[in-house]
């Protein structure tokens, strides 16, 4: 494939803002990692040799009678002293992830009341129910991007079809359909979503939908701007002397200008909604208890000043991640602006 | 001593060299004109002149003296002192020059301000002198106007006492009429050349039009391609060129008549009391108050291989009539196209109309999609209406389309931006042409095209009329293109046809006042021109 111009240039340009360029480097590895997380920080081992038998009980739940023919019919805790004497004796081979700990798996033995602060077993220490810290925050960091990319696609999706429809067609399509979003966008959210988590539990999906139906409003005004400024251009009037339909002309000749603007705005409403999923979780309005959650942490960390690792640790880790979408925001800008030149001359 | 002295000059663009060792000099008293298409380097070696580019361009050659100071080596305070002292600066577009956030009076304030003390009584006297200088009518009442309250000429006035407010030495003039209608640019120009007798001052004029050049300049410099490829006297040069290309400058002006109508030709359009309306709403429940009559009941019929020209200035309505004929503005009236009245048609049951009646627009450059290629623009009428056709036939007729226009078939792959201004408005046609339409609208295909390119262009359409027996709607304020290609002329004024006749007819022995006034304006310089292409 060649690419234009253009977008050679854009890619010159984003290449030039070296801290921009690192920041998504850096993010993306991390992104990559965390998206094995069960790979790296788990309760169980990845792989395990027991009695001439292979088993992958990152995949599979095993019950211990799948193990040996005396087990219980429950679900084997890898942890167990018993377990673990049982398996040796057999001659077992564990390989373990690097962290042995899942999100949700509470440290034994700990050896002083929780929470505890950074040894060699937990490296950035428990949190106030003896879970590890560092496995929270590999789970909890996934979650965030994860649902961050999520709302951030969607919204991106139905805002933009909103303001292409608002922008195009003008006139009274394009007042009832701004009078309904200052309604709407009058709501007030966090009450709404404290009844609704009054009456069921909200999980990620249903999280997502309740924001989606508020986010979907950040990219209308931009979109509807340059589709207003768009459907004047000459060639989307020659498109429709040519007949063209209305949904082609918007497709094909108008949104790759509101694209520009679209793509700069990403970065930040991506951080931005990983913000909001911090903050309810902080709130207490967020996902289940008991989910990995950047949000949990600060408000742990707030809850136990004598364990600073705890504030220290998610500070750092819900900064940096923000720090590094920025950076990568405003690389996306530069790369976007027609009157910067690669090589960060202009 | 010469008041502007430029030696050697070249200018780059982030290494681009786009101006290579121009000299010339600028006595004081004394108009010089630099010509050349766009492109030609004229207007950054005027900027370069006050150190006015953009940080993207540098001069990596020459020296530039203005009033005893080398530019290139000033510092900030000595260049404040040569920008708006020295030399003050017109630019092109009046409406994007001022700021549209303050009054007249400010704006010149400032001018005045920076460079000397004055304030209060004294200020307000001053600029008013100023807008009188410049021949701005009632200045007085008028200090308070902000720029979208006054027409294009009265800015491009304000512009001029804005540039004038010290006793400038020199005045640098970009393209200072392109943008205004044929008589105000007349009056414009009336104006500069009696402000530079008055005052004395040195004009640095840049422009592409020779018939400007020759009426006002005393020197000229032909630039081509960033080489200043002929200077000299204007009356010497333009006597007896020495350049090819200013040769073929002086001899490009459109010319020619259209091919005669066949007899039997059958009518195409017919239209019959045109109107279009903009309601003006005012208040809270958005009542029509007023309404702006920008088409205000024309007939007009037209028949087959028959050019219509509708002449007329900014504001008149010839585009939007242009737009209402093809169904492209809300307009009533009747419009019979074929034998099949528009107006009566559904937006959907009109589609299939659409490929027999065409538009060309004005702006090569915004009338094609940057982002698409050359085969999917020309392509996607036929991606429309022939829906069925494989991949390679539509290609095929592509290529036959672009062959037509005078363009390699093997250009098709490559992106809008790689051609030029003129290649770009063959696209356009093209694009028009491939679906075989009995009618198109042109609306001023050739005004943002440079000379010596308007004349081929004319020559494309006027054959591709005869070929296939097009009706073609010309639209265009430029009355020399609108006599090579039109066989009636309809010249229109607020909205309505003031004269109608046969093109020969109409330019020889105009009957409406009006009518002369334009042509006055348009012809005056031209009849000049005859007779020193006489020589």
């Amino acid at each position: 494939m060649t690419l234009s111009p253009l977008t050679q240039r854009r890619l010159a340009n984003f290449r030039a803002n070296k801290r921009g360029y690192w920041s998504l480097i850096i993010f993306g590895v991390l992104f990559f990692i965390t998206l094995f997380a069960e790979f790296l920080a788990n309760d169980r081992p990845i792989i395990a040799r027991i009695d001439g038998r292979w088993y992958a009980p990152v995949l599979v739940d095993y019950a211990e009678s799948d193990i040996f023919e005396d087990g219980l019919p429950t679900l084997a805790d890898w942890h167990d002293r018993g377990f673990r004497e049982e398996i040796e004796a057999k001659g077992a081979t564990l390989i373990w992830p690097l962290i042995p700990y899942s999100y949700r798996s509470v440290v034994r033995d700990l050896g002083r009341p929780a929470p505890a602060p950074p040894s060699a077993r937990n490296w950035l220490g428990t949190d106030d129910q003896a879970r590890d810290v560092l496995a929270r925050v590999i789970y909890g960091f996934r979650i965030s991007v994860l649902f961050g990319f999520t709302l951030t696609i969607i919204s991106s999706v139905i805002g933009i079809a909103a303001g292409a429809v608002q922008g195009f067609y003008g006139g009274t399509t394009d007042l009832l359909f701004q009078r309904f979003i200052e309604i709407w966008s009058g709501m007030p959210q966090l009450f709404l979503l404290i009844i609704l988590a009054s009456v069921i539990e909200p999980s990620f999906w249903v999280l997502l939908i309740f924001l989606l139906l508020f986010s979907w409003m950040n990219l209308t005004g931009v979109v509807r701007a340059e589709f207003l400024r768009g459907r004047n251009f000459d060639y989307v009037r020659a498109a429709k002397a040519l007949g063209v339909s209305d949904a082609r002309i918007m497709q094909r000749h108008i949104l790759p200008n509101a694209m520009v603007a679209t793509l700069t705005f990403l970065p930040f409403i991506l951080s931005g909604s990983v913000t909001v999923l911090a903050s309810l979780d902080f709130l207490g309005f967020g996902l289940p208890p008991g989910s990995p959650s950047l949000g949990e942490l600060v408000n742990q960390g707030k809850n136990n000043l004598t364990a600073p690792w705890l504030a220290l640790t998610s500070f750092f880790v819900l900064g940096g991640m923000l720090t590094l979408l920025i950076f990568v925001g405003e690389a996306v800008r530069d790369a976007f602006d027609p009157r910067k030149l690669p090589g960060g001359q202009g | 001593m010469a008041l502007l002295s430029v030696r050697d000059l070249s200018v780059a663009f982030r290494g681009r060299e786009v101006v290579r060792g121009v000299s010339f000099e600028v006595q004081p008293g004394e108009t010089l004109a630099l010509v050349g298409e766009s492109g030609s380097g004229k207007s950054v070696t005027a900027l370069s002149c006050l150190r006015l580019l953009s940080s993207a361009g540098s001069n990596p050659a020459g020296s530039i003296t203005l009033d005893g100071i080398s530019v290139l080596d000033a510092d900030d305070r000595q260049l404040r002192d040569l920008r708006g002292g020295v030399a003050g600066m017109v630019f092109q577009e009046p409406m994007t020059s001022l700021n549209p956030l303050h009054t007249i009076e400010r704006q010149i304030a400032e001018a005045i301000t920076l460079h000397r003390p004055l304030s209060g009584p004294a200020l307000r006297a001053r600029v008013i002198e100023l807008l009188r200088l410049a021949g701005f009518p009632q200045a007085e009442e008028r200090l308070s106007a902000y720029p979208h309250q006054l027409s294009g000429g009265q800015r491009q006035r304000v512009m001029i006492a804005g540039a004038l407010a010290n006793d400038p030495k020199l005045l640098i003039a970009d393209e200072p009429t392109t943008a205004l209608d044929v008589t105000i640019q007349a009056q414009i120009l009336e104006l500069l050349a009696s402000l530079k007798q008055r005052l004395g001052m040195a004009m640095l004029l840049i422009t592409h039009d020779l018939s400007i050049v020759r009426r006002h300049a005393d020197h000229v410099v032909v630039m081509k391609d960033g080489n200043a490829v002929e200077q000299g006297k204007v009356a010497e040069v333009f006597a007896a060129p020495k350049h090819d290309y200013t040769r073929m400058l002086l001899a490009t002006e459109p010319r020619g008549a259209p091919a005669p109508i066949p007899a039997d030709a059958a009518p195409t359009l017919e239209a019959r009391d045109i109107r279009v309306h903009f309601p003006i709403r005012r208040g809270l429940l958005r009542r029509v108050v007023a309404e702006v009559k920008a088409v205000n009941g024309v007939s007009l019929s037209l028949r087959a291989g028959e050019t219509l020209g509708l002449v007329g200035e900014s504001g008149s309505g010839k585009t939007t009539l242009g737009l209402a004929l093809l169904r492209m503005a809300d307009s009533q009236g009747s419009i019979v196209f074929a034998g099949q009245d528009l107006q009566a048609l559904s937006t959907r049951a009109l589609r299939p109309w659409r490929r027999r009646m065409q538009i060309v627009f004005q702006d090569p450059f915004g009338a094609l999609s940057p982002r698409l290629s050359v085969a999917e623009i020309i392509g996607e009428g036929l991606e429309v209406h022939e829906a069925s056709l494989p991949r390679a036939e539509r290609l095929a007729r592509v290529a036959e389309a672009l062959r037509e226009v005078g363009l390699d078939p093997a250009m098709v792959e490559r992106y809008p931006h790689e051609f030029s201004g003129g290649q770009r408005q063959r696209i356009a046609i093209a694009r028009a042409m491939v679906l075989k339409p009995s009618l198109v609208v042109l609306d001023e295909p050739t005004s943002a095209l440079d000379v010596s390119v308007q004349a081929q262009v004319v020559d494309l359409l006027r054959d591709l009329q005869a070929r296939h027996g097009l009706a073609y709607v010309f639209i265009s304020h430029d009355l020399r293109v609108v006599r090579a290609m039109a066989h009636r002329i309809a010249v229109l004024k607020d909205g309505l046809v003031v004269e109608e006749g046969e093109a020969a007819a109409l330019v020889q022995a105009p009957k409406q006042a009006y009518t002369r006034q334009l042509m006055a304006a348009a012809f005056d310089l031209t009849s000049n021109e005859k007779a020193t292409n006489l020589h």
